[in-house]
């Protein structure tokens, strides 16, 4: 019999503190075979896995950032997002990137309510909690009230928009520039463009 | 080019078709009603690809928006939901309201 070995688990050690579940034995056996088959390699497995593991939220601050301090750049991402992103030197291409402005009127929140669909390209790889089934259920049923788990409590005139990310598209939230910043730079600004204020849980830093 | 169905503003109603698997259209807003805001573009169908087949031609991609008060009993307010739903899953709704 070809496959009575053992399949190799996933190489990440954080895989390894729990008894293998059936969704990681399947990945396993379909990554032994495409090896076996000489389809990929190990190493380009794992250069993927660092690939991926390298993109950080860092990325999608300073599209912001810029957006904040330029006008004429934040028309262009609203427009195509993914092209915007270019204009920084990131590499977005793939998958359609929509930029979504929040306002003083108006906040968005994203989630995946079906997977866990996330704008990796430019922020990286979604944090635990967002693919929660918690997370995921409660975004679109009371999303005012997971924000305010999540500190952020909105007033009432404020229209909350969820967007659920269902399919080609992968969203982005454009925060609203914090008051006080009118004499930072742009790199200084991007340092208070954080994660969830691009999920939208949170609103950007208020400058230190 | 498929030609878009549907126009920016138009009442739509998402079908309700007990099918199951990889679907993009997630059971909370089967059979609700909402409105166009504007086309994605149009991308090979996803519902196919999953199980093999090239997903052509290209479906046009709608972002809708729909009330949450349309979505969730008791709940009050403007606050509104958008999401991704490719025209097969759609149709043409009477005007009741709106943008």
């Amino acid at each position: 019999m070809a496959h009575d070995h053992d399949h190799s688990v996933s190489p990440h050690p954080e895989s390894k503190d729990h008894p293998v579940r059936d969704w990681e034995s399947r990945e396993a056996a379909i990554r032994d075979l495409l090896i076996e088959k000489g389809v990929l390699d190990a190493g380009e497995i794992r250069r993927k896995i660092e690939e991926w593991e390298q993109k950080t939220p860092a990325l999608g601050a300073r599209i912001v950032a810029r957006a904040w301090c330029d006008p004429a750049f934040e028309a262009r991402l609203l427009a195509d997002a993914n092209a915007a992103a270019g204009e920084l030197g990131i590499d977005a291409r793939g998958v359609k990137i929509v930029a979504l402005k929040n306002t003083p009127s108006l906040h968005h929140v994203v989630v995946c309510t079906l997977c866990s669909c996330y704008p990796r390209t430019v922020l990286g790889l979604p944090p635990a909690w967002y693919k929660s089934k918690a997370y995921r259920s409660r975004a679109v049923s009371e999303p005012r009230k997971v924000l305010a788990e999540f500190g952020t409590v909105l007033p009432e005139g404020v229209e909350l928009r969820v967007a659920d990310s269902t399919a080609d598209c992968r969203y982005l939230v454009l925060p609203v520039r914090p008051a006080g910043t009118d004499s930072l730079s742009e790199e200084a600004l991007a340092q208070l463009v954080t994660r969830d204020a691009m999920i939208g849980v949170a609103q950007a830093s208020p400058p230190a | 080019m498929v030609e878009p169905a549907f126009k920016p503003g138009m009442m739509v109603r998402v079908r309700d078709i007990p099918v199951k698997g990889h679907m993009r259209t997630p059971a909370y807003v089967r059979g609700r009603q909402g409105w166009i805001e504007g086309l994605q573009g149009t991308f090979p169908n996803p519902e196919r690809r999953a199980y093999g087949a090239d997903g052509l031609p290209p479906v046009p991609l709608y972002l809708v928006r729909f009330r949450q008060s349309d979505l969730w009993p008791g709940y009050d307010g403007s606050d509104s939901l958008v999401l991704d739903i490719f025209e097969h899953w759609l149709e043409r709704a009477e005007k009741t309201h709106g943008p």
